[in-house]
């Protein structure tokens, strides 16, 4: 199939969907490759690249629609766009269905397949092809840079000949997939990484990531991660009113925020108030990577810096994976190769649209003249069930000595015991047994007692070579052999003679091989 | 020579054989152990053969020659894939001996209580020595070691034997069970009991009784280990190792040789807690190991839901490519398929590439204790990465990739949450914890225990299906 890239018409817009890298793996997959001249020109790509790419570049917009099979952008498609489109052509890129009905009408009536990279299940399967995520990762990335590039002091702290830096505090809000990036980005230049969220099965992968989760002691029937798909959930008013009395707390130590708190389908909650922004220390400065809807800042701009009265930076920018054109367009780019690649079963150049496929199905919205958005739930639940954290009771002092002594007493009741039953078996077999036999009797508990004691220290990877010597030190047997070997009975001195055989096959036998197995064991 | 330079010699042995068990501490110290064991054991028979008591030492010579010759060859070739064979060969060997060294003392007590009968004021040689100048009491008493120690050498040959056979693919490995069970082995212990007193009670001819102990004692033997199925080798054959030790500790008593004693009481105990350590490792009773089969379910095991996802070499290799950790698991699939070559080579790849490589070993993974240790090193992979379950379960959240080379129902998520699994409450590696799991397996089939696993079915978990050494070779050149 022929698969082409338009150049993205949007002010702004520095990212493609198609890199000459993820052309050259399309092209693995048996399909053409196309871009419109141009396209790659603001994420660093030039149309020579692409064509030593082994990618073919039309010169006009037009000229592509009409040649490939499939269009890959990275923006929602215009209503222009999609009328040049004919029935049976594939558009995939953003879409954003539930807020462009109007550009989904138009794409069912043009009979085309529109697949919406936004609309990519989130289960694992399908993280590859995850373009939010990848997007919201960059956007993370960015954010802490645009942080960085405003603020008027070091993030790391430093102790210096001219005197002593303490480090930036930077609060994440929201430890979504581009909080968490925000959160790495922060911790590796060096700041005290706070960060919140409102699922509190994320504290883990915070912490993980080197910030402390901001612990909020609020006792309500836990929001379940997994009920939204990974996603989170509007709070109650109550929770909503006790996480802003914390972060009116928090405000006047922060010098970075970053809010990255959205609700899918709705206005980005207002988590920033415009009390708490006065609250802060001037040169402090807030990024809002939720100004698109609106903001999680009182005081965002969509797409503005503004400084506020008290000297506090307030960025709303919405453009952060194109501030980083090539890098937005390579990973958006493999997000794309990814999904061509499920497309393409047989890698041989044919497209097959598998409506039954979770992925395929969730991300397509409009197929065969029929809108197919939204999807019917995916068949594999995105995350499993979160099971509730079972605490661990902590032991008073006073109990932990009581269990201890318990323990103790009881091991040592149970070694009285058997010491005891073990000494009456003895006496019993004492009293009726000749005194010679107590005398090997002895040897045998105590070398029995000397085998459990050494045994157990024997290294588990040993264990084979435990066997293999024990099976020849068993094959002491030879002695009662030798001893009655010498006896006038010819039925004695054969079977003596044949047990000194078997022994023997054994002893050299066993050592033999356990050597050969020990000379094995190196160390790296 | 003296008598008392044989006891010192045996008590010089003795230690010598304690140091070489306790030197398998540690795989640097377990190369000294071994020839601690070795001059123990030619300390001993030296003096045994030049000690009083012993003759026709031309013989003897003779036929420690000839079977250390076969041993030699023996051990030479075998392949380490096949140490469990050879450990449940060796052992029936050792069984046998007992046997015949029980024997041999009846015929003696026979011999020497004749000729006392008659009168005749012999000069008894060696070991009917020392049977003639014992007490009524001592000879009864040596009559229950004979008896005990013929039986055990007994039951340990023909066990052997069959666990050989399973081992070796020569018998069906599914536990097979005659009709009646283990009724008929009860029946052939009570039987075996009922001779036993005649013997010792010395009605009718005492070598009859005992032929037909031994013969129960071989149906046993024989009819306990079939009943048991391949994949609890690992206690039978250590269960083997034990009894060979027991049998050689009452020849001990029978012949008043307190080093056979004091070896066997070592060999029987070293025996007993590897069984014990295997049967923990698969949360068992050692009676319901013994007895044979999984116990009865308690209730219908939790459905599974999803399916298994295969995965060929190039995704596999990619990830492999992306991981920084790496930890293999490795099973008897990786020694059927004869794959330790190749997992070594992976092994060395992923490591020049700066990754982290572990191994994860399952206390029972394999046919014989510690075999995938033996494998994996004869591979040559490096020691110091091969780890036990309890070090490396807390890691597998750290991991980026767990590649599981022929084991199933080690790494079974049912045994931690289904409560009604077979394997419920069993210790397990808990690779799905892992971020991707590779499950490298011949085909959809079920493990030893016959049940589902549904880590195959998780999100996370790709089956990488083929034999596992076709599989890796097929892998190695992808991965940089």
């Amino acid at each position: 199939m022929k698969i082409g890239a338009l150049r993205e018409g949007f002010d702004g817009e520095a990212r493609v969907a198609i890199t000459p890298s993820s052309a050259g793996h399309m092209a693995k997959l048996g399909h053409e490759v196309f871009v419109e001249s141009g396209a790659g020109d603001r994420a660093g790509f030039s149309d020579d690249d692409y064509r030593a790419g082994g990618v073919t570049v039309c010169q006009t917009a037009a000229e592509l629609i009409a040649t490939v099979d499939m269009v890959a952008k990275v923006r929602q498609p215009t209503e222009a766009e999609i009328g040049e489109m004919r029935e049976g052509q594939t558009l995939i890129s953003f879409f954003y269905p539930a807020q462009n009905q109007e550009l989904l009408a138009k794409a069912k009536d043009q009979g085309i397949t529109a697949i919406a990279m936004d609309m990519v299940p989130r289960i694992s399967r399908a993280q590859k092809m995850d373009a939010l995520s990848s997007m919201a990762n960059i956007a993370g990335y960015r954010s802490v840079i645009e942080a960085a590039n405003n603020f008027g002091r070091f993030f790391t702290g430093q102790v210096t000949a001219a005197g002593k830096v303490p480090p930036a505090k930077v609060l994440v809000v929201g430890a979504g997939v581009a909080g968490l990036a925000a959160i790495g980005t922060s911790v590796s230049l060096g700041a005290q990484v706070h960060a919140f969220d409102v699922r509190p099965e994320v504290a883990e992968q915070i912490e993980s990531m080197g910030a402390e989760f901001v612990f909020l002691e609020f006792d309500e029937g836990v929001s379940d991660g997994a009920a939204t798909g990974g996603y989170a959930a509007p709070s109650s008013p109550e929770f909503r009113e006790k996480q802003l009395e914390k972060f009116r707390e928090l405000a006047p130590q922060m010098d970075v925020v970053i809010t990255t708190a959205l609700i899918p389908g709705r206005d980005a909650p207002v988590l920033w108030t415009a009390d708490m922004v006065a609250a802060m220390k001037p040169g402090s400065v807030i990024v809002d990577l939720a100004a698109e809807k609106g903001g999680n800042c009182e005081l965002t701009v969509q797409d503005e810096r503004i400084v506020t009265d008290n000297g506090v930076v307030v960025i709303g920018y919405t453009d952060f994976p194109s501030r980083m054109g090539a890098q937005a367009s390579e990973l958006y780019g493999n997000n794309i190769r990814h999904f061509v690649t499920d497309l393409t079963p047989g890698k041989d150049g044919v497209f097959d649209h598998n409506m039954e496929d979770d992925v395929i199905r969730g991300a397509t919205v409009a197929h065969d003249h029929d809108v197919t958005w939204p999807p019917p739930p995916p068949k594999v639940a995105a995350i499993a069930a979160q099971k509730p954290k079972e605490k661990k009771k902590e032991l008073t002092p006073e109990e932990r000595k009581a269990a201890e002594a318990a323990a103790f007493k009881a091991e040592t009741r149970s070694q009285v015991g058997l010491l005891l039953g073990g000494g009456l078996l003895v006496l019993l077999v004492g009293l009726v047994a000749p005194a010679s036999f107590m005398s090997h009797f002895i040897v045998f508990v105590l070398a029995c007692f000397v085998g459990f004691r050494v045994i157990w220290n024997v290294a588990h990877s040993l264990h084979t070579p435990l066997m293999a010597i024990t099976n020849a030190i068993s094959s002491i047997i030879i002695l009662g052999a030798l001893m009655q070997i010498g006896s006038g009975s010819w039925l004695v001195v054969i079977l003596g003679a044949l047990a000194v055989l078997m022994a023997g096959v054994n002893i050299f036998g066993g050592f033999m091989v356990t050597r050969r197995m020990l000379a094995m064991f190196q160390k790296s | 020579m003296e008598y008392g330079f044989t006891t010192a010699a045996y008590v010089v042995a003795s230690v010598l054989f304690i140091l070489s068990l306790g030197g398998l501490s540690g795989q640097e110290s377990a190369k000294r152990a071994i020839w601690y064991g070795i001059a123990g054991m030619a300390l001993a028979v030296i003096a045994t053969l030049f000690g009083p008591g012993a003759g026709n030492w031309f013989l003897s010579l003779v036929m420690i020659a000839i079977g250390g010759a076969i041993g030699w060859v023996v051990a030479k070739r075998v392949q380490m894939t096949e140490m469990p064979q050879l450990v449940a060969a060796m052992h029936s060997l050792v069984g046998l001996a007992a046997v015949f060294v029980g024997f041999n003392a009846q015929i003696e007590l026979g011999r020497v209580m004749r000729m006392k009968a008659e009168g005749a004021a012999h000069e008894f040689a060696g070991f009917a020595a020392i049977l003639a100048h014992k007490t009524p009491a001592e000879i009864a008493m040596l009559k229950i070691e004979v008896f005990l120690g013929i039986f055990i050498g007994a039951v340990t040959f023909t066990g052997s034997v069959v666990a050989f056979g399973k081992l070796a693919g020569r018998v069906d490995g599914k536990p097979k069970k005659l009709p009646g069970g283990h009724m008929l082995n009860a029946g052939a212990v009570a039987l075996s009991l009922v001779f036993g007193l005649l013997y010792f009670t010395g009605v009718g001819p005492a070598l009859f009784w005992l032929v037909l102990v031994t013969l129960l004692a071989f149906f046993i033997g024989y009819h306990l280990i079939m009943g048991i199925g391949g994949a609890d080798m690992p206690v039978v054959v250590s269960m083997l190792n034990s009894y060979s030790g027991w049998a050689a500790a009452m020849i001990g008593f029978t012949l008043s040789n307190d080093l056979l004693i004091v070896t066997g009481a070592l060999v029987g105990s070293s025996g007993a807690i590897l069984s014990y350590i295997m049967c923990k490792a698969m949360n068992r009773h050692f009676v319901s190991v013994i007895l044979g089969g999984f116990g009865g379910e308690t209730g219908p095991a939790a459905e599974i839901e999803g399916e298994q996802i295969a995965i060929d070499a190039d995704g596999v290799a990619a990830a492999l490519n992306d991981a920084d950790s790496v930890v293999i698991v490795p099973g008897y699939g990786m020694a059927v398929a004869q794959a330790q070559g190749a997992v070594s080579e992976l092994t060395r790849k992923l490591r020049a590439a700066g990754k982290e490589v572990r191994f994860a070993i399952h206390p029972v993974a394999g046919r014989l204790p510690g075999h995938m240790n033996v494998l994996l090193a004869e591979a040559k992979v490096p020691y110091d990465i091969v780890l036990e379950m309890e070090e490396i379960n807390d890691d597998f959240p750290q991991t980026d990739v767990v590649i599981v080379i022929g084991s199933n129902d080690i790494v079974n998520p049912a045994a931690q949450d289904d409560p009604n699994s077979p394997i419920a409450g069993m210790p397990v590696l808990e690779v799905w914890k892992a971020k991707n799991v590779f499950v490298s397996k011949r085909g959809q089939g079920t493990g030893y225990s016959g049940i589902e696993n549904p880590l195959f079915f998780k999100e996370n978990t790709r089956m990488f299906y083929g034999d596992a050494k076709d599989s890796l070779n097929k892998l190695l050149p992808m991965v940089d």
